[in-house]
């Protein structure tokens, strides 16, 4: 029913169902052709040392010394062209209004549950939903101000979602490293192809954040990003996001409420602050309102943003959005709040608290994939047809136990894309990570995102945590 | 500026500081040792005691050898004054502080890091050491270089340079601290061969065997070298040298910041006491007594800047 394509060769975004070179790698091709494969090696190799001096580095969780680690970086780009992303692009902006407007409505008049269309105990049974925010309007009316919408590829026009990311999407750096890397290694390349910049998004982002600030903020409001310490997995992108945008990088115990804002400890007092990129998930905001262990947050700053005090990007409360179990309703809140079709479609989810979708997963176990409803990165879920009889039996075991943890999803043939291997080019599984930017006014896409590779032939998981790597994407210019 | 980055950028640089002199106490200490009959182990009592890190040593390892000596000071992950450890830490901080450092200036630290872990990641040689320590200075200087290239002159760069001359005031007292009675005027008569090869020593630990010659000539005498390391204000590792720096920089800040602080007071009080100061008072006081008194000061210092600046909650 999905994957209509199931007898054709798999889809290769360069070489398409084996029927000849595509339109958007034209030039590409004709440069590859004549590139001397030694010296693309060495160029690779040069790509990881520049990596590394600029410490790109990310931690691995669970391991017993805080190793940095280098997250493989591919050099065939990956090419969309421009009519492809005209389309992708209005889709996801559609999506993220939908996303936003459904925010405001379940934390208040809940008009999609009264009109029947998501169950009340989607919400009530929630732990992303948080009680905290019910009637309390975000300054500019903004939830989500840093969206990524992950998505994937199964034929020339098939682009599904495969899943919102509404919190505090991560990945952005390595989108821009990734683009200035191969500006510096392969210059020509540029010259004689016209790619959309994605330069640019450091400062739109401040922009827009600047745009969502309080409305007593006046016209310089101050931002600063929020990180949980140099440990974090994605410290470095947190520096490098403040560093580009030009503001300072917090940690909870720079900061405190002083005379009814949120302000940060300077050299010469406290300092006032309008904005909180924050990249600290709603537990670790704030020990009064929320988790009382936590070390990360700032008391009292719930207190702060309830008065219209602070800007909190992204909204706490947001997490509600990207939930997997929501993720199954979102063609009809699509529909629901724009009154249009979704442009981009959704993977065939069940619902494993159905009773029917349950049985269903459990007998097709072999044949989907299976996620946890609150999990990320990779980590707990269940690939049934790479997986072996001993795995799928454990997996069953814990589906039965609490079905209304998971969710399953076909098996999707996602695309390919090429990448550089030493017998030359080999494809490999790909998804694509497009950055939103949201403010009062407009949504800002940034052309391409972040692209993610499996690096082991024929796997589908393409989680850094999980051996991926990433590669420059291109949109082609009009 | 926030506090922490106040923080972060003064211990970056005072790490790096200690880096570099602890590479040339082990220098110092190796030519010592080769230079000398006999047991030439004693020689590296001193200098562990010089780089303050004598106590952790013989917990660890009780006897005194060359080459636990030099692996102690060089790479031991439990010695946190060691060359590997400070690095180390100018990197964890150089990252902390990522927003405030040009990428220049992160790509000099981050080199240094990894080539000085490389080269240390095993025991290093006798063959090799001279190379692996002649790499660190060298890496260092790299690090000092794109400070001074690419730094705006602002507190950003006040908080670095105070770092670095309180770490430095700190060493070349401790030097004096440590030697103090090759020094004393008791010694000078002897006049030694023994001696020599002591005050050379002592010269070389702080890079300043050719600042003296210019200075001194040839002749390597107590007395001078007292002058030159306490006294001299062209000499970059000499104490009145490096307060005159801490007196500036904590002089820009107040300016920048508009208001003076306690630190500021004390830095001016200890640049203009060291300043005054006359070689024979010093002697005649007591050498060890004058080099205890200073790094005390200069121990209060620190720690009223931590205060003045909020390092901390």
């Amino acid at each position: 029913m999905l994957d209509p394509m199931q007898d054709k060769p798999n889809f290769d975004e360069m070489w398409g169902h084996e029927d000849g070179l595509r339109e958007p790698y034209d030039n590409f091709n004709a440069w590859f052709e004549n590139e001397d494969p030694a010296r693309l090696r060495a160029k690779q190799r040069e790509a990881e040392d520049v990596f590394r001096l600029t410490g790109i580095t990310f931690n691995v969780y669970g391991r017993s010394e805080a190793e940095e680690r280098l997250i493989p970086f591919d050099i065939i780009p990956r090419i969309i062209s421009a009519k492809e992303w005209q389309r992708l692009s209005r889709g996801i902006e559609q999506r993220v209004r939908a996303l936003n407007a459904f925010l405001h409505d379940i934390y208040h008049r809940q008009e999609i549950v009264r009109s029947g269309r998501l169950p009340l105990e989607m919400l009530k049974q929630n732990e992303a939903f948080l009680p905290a925010m019910c009637g309390v309007t975000p300054p500019g009316g903004v939830y989500t101000h840093i969206v990524g919408i992950d998505l994937v590829r199964t034929g020339p026009d098939e682009f599904f979602v495969l899943e919102d990311n509404a919190r505090t999407p991560s990945g952005v750096s390595y989108m821009l490293e990734n683009r200035e890397t191969m500006l510096q290694m392969f210059p020509e390349l540029f010259s004689k192809t016209r790619v959309q910049p994605v330069s640019n998004y450091p400062r739109d982002l401040r922009r827009s954040l600047a745009a969502c600030a309080p409305e007593r903020a006046g016209e310089n409001p101050r931002v600063a990003v929020l990180t949980p310490g140099i440990f974090n997995s994605a410290y470095y992108e947190h520096a490098f996001l403040a560093d580009q945008m030009g503001v300072e990088l917090v940690e909870g115990h720079d900061l405190r409420v002083v005379d009814g804002r949120v302000a940060m400890r300077t050299t010469q007092g406290y300092e006032p602050i309008d904005v909180l990129y924050r990249r600290v998930d709603d537990d670790f905001l704030d020990p009064l309102n929320f988790n009382p262990d936590s070390a990360l947050g700032i008391p009292g700053i719930m207190d702060v943003y309830r008065s219209g005090g602070i800007t909190i990007a992204n909204a706490p409360g947001t997490g509600i959005a990207d939930d997997k179990a929501i993720y199954s309703y979102m063609p009809e809140i699509v529909e629901f709040y724009t009154g249009e079709k979704a442009i981009l479609q959704n993977v065939p989810t069940w619902r494993c608290n159905e009773p029917d979708a349950l049985q269903y997963v459990l007998d097709n176990l072999s044949d989907l994939v299976v996620k946890e409803v609150h999990g990320s990165g990779g980590y707990g879920m269940l690939i049934g047809p790479t997986s072996s009889k001993k795995e799928l039996a454990a997996f069953r075991k814990k589906l039965q136990a609490r079905p209304s943890n998971y969710i399953a999803q076909p098996t999707l043939s996602l695309s390919t894309v090429p990448i550089f291997t030493k017998s030359g080019l080999a494809p490999r599984h790909v998804d694509l990570r497009p950055y939103v930017l949201v403010s009062p006014d407009r949504v800002n896409i940034t052309p391409g995102g972040l692209t993610r590779v499996a690096l082991k032939k024929g796997s589908l998981v393409v989680n850094s945590s999980q051996g991926g790597g990433t590669k420059d994407t291109w949109v082609l210019g009009d | 500026m926030l506090g922490k980055t106040a923080n972060g950028l003064y211990w970056m640089s005072r790490s790096l500081e200690r880096a570099e002199n602890t590479s040339r106490l082990i220098e110092a200490g190796q030519r010592l040792a080769l230079t000398r009959s006999g047991d030439a182990d004693d020689e590296w009592t001193p200098i562990l005691q010089t780089a303050s890190v004598y106590d952790g040593y013989l917990e660890k390892h009780g006897d005194i050898t060359k080459d636990d000596a030099v692996d102690w000071m060089l790479r031991a992950t439990d010695n946190p004054s060691s060359v590997l450890s400070s690095i180390k830490a100018a990197r964890q901080n150089a990252r902390m502080v990522r927003t405030a450092i040009t990428y220049e200036m992160w790509e000099a630290i981050n080199g240094c890091f990894m080539a000085v872990k490389d080269a240390l990641a095993r025991k290093v040689s006798e063959r090799d050491l001279p190379a692996v320590l002649g790499m660190i200075r060298q890496r260092t200087a790299l690090v000092r270089g794109a400070t001074h290239g690419t730094m705006l002159r602002n507190d950003i760069y006040d908080f670095l340079r105070i770092g670095t001359f309180l770490e430095r005031a700190d060493n070349t007292a401790r030097i004096l601290d440590v030697k103090y009675y090759v020094l004393l005027p008791a010694a000078s008569a002897v006049g030694s061969n023994l001696d020599n090869v002591q005050w050379e020593s002592i010269l070389r630990s702080v890079s300043a065997r050719g600042g003296y010659r210019m200075v001194h000539g040839s002749q390597v005498r107590p007395r001078e070298i007292v002058q030159f390391l306490i006294l001299d204000n062209r000499m970059p590792r000499s104490l009145n040298f490096c307060c005159s720096k801490l007196h500036d920089n904590l002089r820009y800040l107040a300016h920048d910041y508009g208001g003076q602080t306690v630190s500021y007071e004390m830095a001016e009080r200890l640049a203009s006491s060291v300043k005054a100061s006359d070689v024979d008072d010093v002697f005649e006081n007591g050498l060890h007594e004058y080099i205890q008194t200073f790094l005390n000061t200069i121990g209060g210092l620190g720690h009223q800047i931590e205060l003045d600046y909020r390092f901390y909650e």
